[in-house]
């Protein structure tokens, strides 16, 4: 089957149930393993002691705070070039994963920098830069809602997301700038210590469960977007049902 | 297990986090709780997707 | 320029000077804003002096932040918008000429406010002189950045606030680079032409990312 078969809601549906019951359980089994390497089996580190622990769940959900949003940019581009039906589906749902993911990243990274750092926060340059695109993710997500046609609001919060990510290169870049600008004198180490292999893999373990967490909820919001863009066009059809002539010039396509 | 002098803080992020994935998790269950609800009630009503030829189509 | 596009450009200005137009209102905000932030740090000149650039910086944002919302939503209300979309011109230029009418009536005063304000924060002259320069060539970028915002939030009845928790995040860069040029003017081994280099470059680039965006976005929501 081809990639544009997808485009049809209902095969798409389709194809989710019968994927989630397996990623699912994978995803679970994944995470059982990479919490037992990571609490079990990886040795501590030398300087931070029991505290890298945190970086298992602090790496992963930085990086999938970067995979969302990216996924969010292409989905973006489905909907301002391809118009593929599914893309601002794909896009809509990411977002409020995307923030938690954030949210996440932020908070292991305070917790970890408070016995390392002895700080909660800091204005480097990397935790910086993730506070924006948790602010992005928000506004992302107030620009959905506040919007009761899903397709306008589908097209808008693809033109936001693409400008971000045009814009999130020169942030990252005048973020650095300025935080060498005003680098404080503090204790942090901003190179990090190299890793060592016992703990890269917990880690990328870790990853890749993170990883597959994020698809099986990714499909799991796509489908109750489907559905609710499905109840919105029956009510739709209903109201015009009843009304014959006054909703029908308000009625959108079903999906 | 010992997580040594800052067990706190790593058993804090963990606990954040996992309250975090299982909000995400109901946050998704209940919303498809109530999708597949509106649809069964617009099916009781007779508005159902009975031609279900009219998805398939294109 | 062609005729049309003065046109248009003389239609914003003077829509926004006369009566019902909001192009001073800005400027008093940013004399409100200046005025409010001793109030929060405390009268002591040497501070003011030192975040002065950053405090002028600040209220140019928000005040440009707080004009943007009638940018679109004027000519959508009365219908001249629709007429914008089917007169055939690129709507591009149409955004990049009302961006700029816009700034002439609302930017430009906040410039020419700037150096005033400045005694009241305890700026000497070569701090005065940077900021007001950061500020002429960086206000153009917040506006045309802001016009983004602007044409999403457009069909919102509400959408002041949102615009502006869209528009801030990618206003950061502008904002940096602003600030540090001003602070290398005054007491810095970094030279004052880097940052300001970069900030002309910011908005070249929200000269050209804005104005396409703000189109399409403006396309989406006429049809």
């Amino acid at each position: 089957m081809a990639f544009w078969d997808y485009a049809n809601p209902t095969r798409f549906l389709k194809l989710v149930e019968t994927v989630l019951p397996w990623l699912t359980g994978l995803c679970v089994i994944v995470f059982a393993v990479g919490l037992y390497l990571g609490f079990f089996v990886a040795p501590e580190d030398y300087q931070q002691g029991a505290t890298v622990r945190i970086m298992f769940i602090h790496v992963p959900a930085a990086w999938l705070c970067m995979m969302c949003y990216s996924i969010m940019a292409l989905s973006s581009l489905g909907t301002l070039v391809w118009k593929h039906p599914l893309a601002d589906v794909s896009a809509k749902s990411a977002a409020p994963i995307g923030a938690a993911f954030t949210f996440m990243a932020l908070v292991t990274g305070s917790l970890w920098g408070k016995p390392m750092w002895g700080t909660y926060w800091v204005w480097d340059a990397r935790l910086t830069s993730v506070l924006v695109l948790f602010i992005m993710y928000l506004g992302l997500m107030t620009l959905w809602r506040t919007m009761d046609d899903p397709i306008k609001a589908g097209k808008a919060a693809a033109v936001l997301t693409l400008v971000g990510a045009l814009n999130l290169p020169i942030i990252k870049f005048s973020v650095d700038w300025w935080n060498t600008l005003h680098q404080p004198a503090s204790v942090m180490r901003m190179d990090g210590p190299s890793i060592d292999s016992s703990m890269l893999w917990p880690l990328f373990v870790m990853a890749i469960a993170f990883t597959l967490l994020f698809f099986v909820i990714h499909l799991m919001a796509m489908r109750n977007e489907i559905l609710r863009r499905r109840v919105r066009a029956l009510r739709m059809r209903a109201a015009s049902a009843a009304h014959p002539g006054t909703a029908a010039a308000t009625a959108q396509p079903a999906e | 297990m010992d997580l040594g002098p800052h067990a706190g803080f790593i058993i804090a992020s963990y606990v954040l986090c996992a309250i975090t994935v299982l909000g995400l998790i109901a946050w998704v269950r209940l919303d498809q709780a109530a999708q597949e609800r509106a649809l069964k009630e617009l099916a009781d009503r007779g508005i159902g997707r009975a031609r279900t030829g009219q998805d398939s189509k294109s | 320029m062609n005729g049309w596009a003065m046109t248009l450009f003389r239609r914003d200005i003077s829509l926004s000077v006369r009566i019902g137009g909001s192009a001073l209102v800005g400027v008093l905000f940013f004399l409100a804003v200046v005025t409010v932030i001793p109030f929060g740090v405390g009268p002591d000149l040497n501070l003011l002096a030192r975040i002065g650039p950053a405090i002028l910086w600040i209220g140019a944002l928000l005040a440009t932040l707080l004009g943007l919302d009638r940018l679109f939503q004027a000519d959508r209300e009365d219908g001249t918008l629709d007429l914008m979309l089917m007169a055939g011109r690129p709507l591009e230029v149409v955004v990049l000429v009302k961006c700029l009418a816009h700034w002439v009536a609302t930017g430009l005063p906040l410039v020419v406010a700037a150096p005033l304000l400045g005694i009241f924060l305890n700026l000497d002259p070569v701090s005065m002189a940077a900021v007001t320069a950061t500020l002429l060539v960086g206000t153009p970028a917040l506006t045309l950045i802001g016009a983004i915002g602007a044409s999403l939030t457009v069909s919102l009845r509400r959408g002041g606030l949102l615009l502006a928790v869209l528009v801030i995040p990618l206003a950061i860069p502008v904002m940096i680079f602003g600030v540090s040029s001003a602070d290398a003017a005054i007491h810095d081994p970094m030279p004052f032409m880097t940052p300001f280099l970069i900030l002309c470059a910011l908005t070249l680039i929200s000269a050209v990312i804005g104005p396409v965006a703000s189109a399409i976005a403006l396309r989406f929501a006429g049809d």
